[in-house]
């Protein structure tokens, strides 16, 4: 569970902070890099003083109470709710990576034209308004969405479809409207500085990402390596659909496709990762290629609004496809999760049959696009009144390595 | 004395040092360029949005030469540049008022 939490925090640093880096023009790399950086050390901090506790302290069906306030009772012993085998401190911070990690995807919204300041408080607000309570509903005791601790409306998430990925996405796409579109786009061309860095920064969010889904399963064992197996399967086909659709459409499988196809088919199976099969895992990657692809390709472009590097057309996009799916795939033969009145096993997915379980899928997904659309909305109007949010346009045009952070990514010397 | 500027396609750098170095051409300044004369670019794709790419990357020699010297190096330059295709590049030749060597101040053909 250490390694994993290691292998999660490096999908944030350098994972995401490369992957999203390399995507941007030569003058905003630095300012690109500490959106990802930042969070490692702002998330840290708040999770530790509170967010811990309102995500898996016990409270309501919505948010959890300050028993942990401060990590109090936060230590060697295990929490059998959460995991029976391993420290609640263990827990702890192994949740803190996803916590750290889930605010980061959202800056590749608004990258190239954020205040640092602003996006400093908008992100820190978001950990505790809306990652906090969706962690909590979804994973925390007594959570309205929670499958393993008696959720009214029981969503399947095994690691964070919906918790991570469709917060982030959809916040994205409310930060990308409601900030306006870069002052060159789409008129300019902007096209990555570096696939190079993306490249190495996506192949780490893969090996990454072992700990993100296999580790959900809190222990070592037959279910961490069912989702191990069925995330590499799902980036492996969402990798090779993606490219055939880049392909098709025009004319060349491209670098930059077939990483972003890989991070796709890896949103997808987030979710889905320990209760589906490979086989399934396979069909969901491919499935995921093709519609995050168009999403990025057309319906972007068509919308014309500015989600710079794509954030709600893969995370927003995929979690929401990864986490319907779920409700198809789900297979009591990889993990049982529901049982009747007399305690027998029963269907968790609608191949499994349990057609019931696409409504509880659902419920998920739609309480984690309101909780973050309305969330989101709320919190920039707060942080534009208060530090603003975007930065000047003579800001934008010098770039916001040298106006934000005083330092050039690379210098002629 | 003569400045010459020579835009040529960055594959034939290394052939025309050699012929440059093998006539006793021994100062060079090589800048790297983008450009383009006739030649057409290429497009590029990125998460399906077009790229047109029309600078192309060029190398820029730049010689300052005794008088007597500048038609045996053209012809060198041409001579180990020239493939008959649109995109070879130009020469430039032009005047020069003054060089001095920084080391030891040295003046005109002296400096070069």
């Amino acid at each position: 569970m250490l390694v994993c939490s290691a292998l999660v925090l490096m999908m944030t640093g350098p994972g995401l902070a490369l992957f999203y880096g390399g995507l941007v023009r030569r003058k905003n790399v630095l300012s690109t890099l500490m959106h990802s950086f930042a969070m490692m050390g702002v998330v840290t901090v708040i999770w530790g003083v509170v967010g811990f506790s309102l995500a898996f302290g016990p409270g309501t069906s919505f948010i959890g109470n300050l028993q942990h306030l401060f990590l109090h009772g936060v230590g060697a012993a295990p929490d059998p709710d959460y995991a029976g085998t391993i420290p609640l401190q263990t827990f702890m911070v192994y949740q803190l990576m996803f916590a750290i990690i889930t605010p980061a995807l959202i800056s590749g919204a608004f990258a190239e034209r954020m205040k640092f300041s602003g996006m400093l408080l908008f992100l820190s607000l978001w950990s505790l308004i809306i990652y906090s309570p969706m962690a909590h509903m979804v994973w925390g005791k007594g959570g309205l969405l929670n499958a393993s601790l008696g959720g009214r409306f029981p969503c399947l998430d095994f690691a964070g479809g919906t918790v991570v990925h469709i917060t982030s996405g959809v916040s994205a796409l409310m930060c990308a409207l409601y900030l306006g579109k870069r002052k060159d786009y789409p008129l300019e061309q902007l096209p990555p500085h570096s696939v190079v860095l993306s490249f190495i920064g996506a192949c780490m969010l893969w090996v990454g990402w072992f700990g993100f889904n296999a580790g959900s399963a809190l222990s070592a064992g037959s279910l961490a390596t069912s989702a191990f197996v069925a995330t590499h399967f799902a980036a492996a086909a969402a990798a090779l659909s993606w490219m055939a659709a880049e392909w098709i459409h025009e004319g060349h499988p491209s670098a930059l496709g077939g990483i972003s196809g890989a991070v796709a088919g890896l949103v997808a199976i987030t979710p889905a990762a320990g209760f589906v099969g490979p086989m399934s895992a396979l069909l969901i990657g491919l499935i995921a290629g093709p519609i995050c692809y168009l999403m990025v390709a057309k319906v972007k472009v068509a919308f014309g609004y500015d989600d710079s590097l794509d954030a709600f057309g893969v995370h927003g996009v995929g979690g929401t496809l990864g986490a319907i799916l779920t409700g198809v795939f789900a297979s009591h033969y990889v993990n049982p999760m529901f049982k009747d009145a007399q305690g027998n096993v029963t269907g968790s997915g609608l191949f499994d049959g349990n057609a019931h379980q696409l409504l509880n899928q659902f419920a998920g997904v739609a309480i984690a696009w309101i909780l973050a659309a309305v969330g989101t909305l709320i919190l920039l109007k707060i942080v534009d009144v208060t530090v603003g949010l975007r930065v000047t346009q003579e800001q934008e045009v010098l770039g916001l390595d040298l106006t934000q952070h005083g330092q050039e990514g690379y210098s002629v010397d | 004395m003569t400045k010459l500027e020579a835009v040529i396609q960055p594959t034939k750098l290394d052939a025309v040092k050699t012929a440059l170095i093998a006539i006793g051409i021994d100062g060079l300044t090589v800048l790297e360029a983008r450009g383009h004369g006739r030649q057409k670019g290429h497009t590029e794709f990125y998460r399906g949005r077009e790229y047109s790419v029309d600078l192309l990357p060029k190398i820029k020699l730049e010689i300052v030469l005794r008088d007597e010297r500048v038609d045996e190096v053209v012809k060198a330059i041409i001579g180990a540049s020239q493939t008959g295709k649109i995109g070879d590049g130009k020469i430039f030749l032009s005047r020069i008022d003054e060089a001095i060597r920084i080391r030891n101040e040295e003046r005109g053909n002296d400096a070069l």
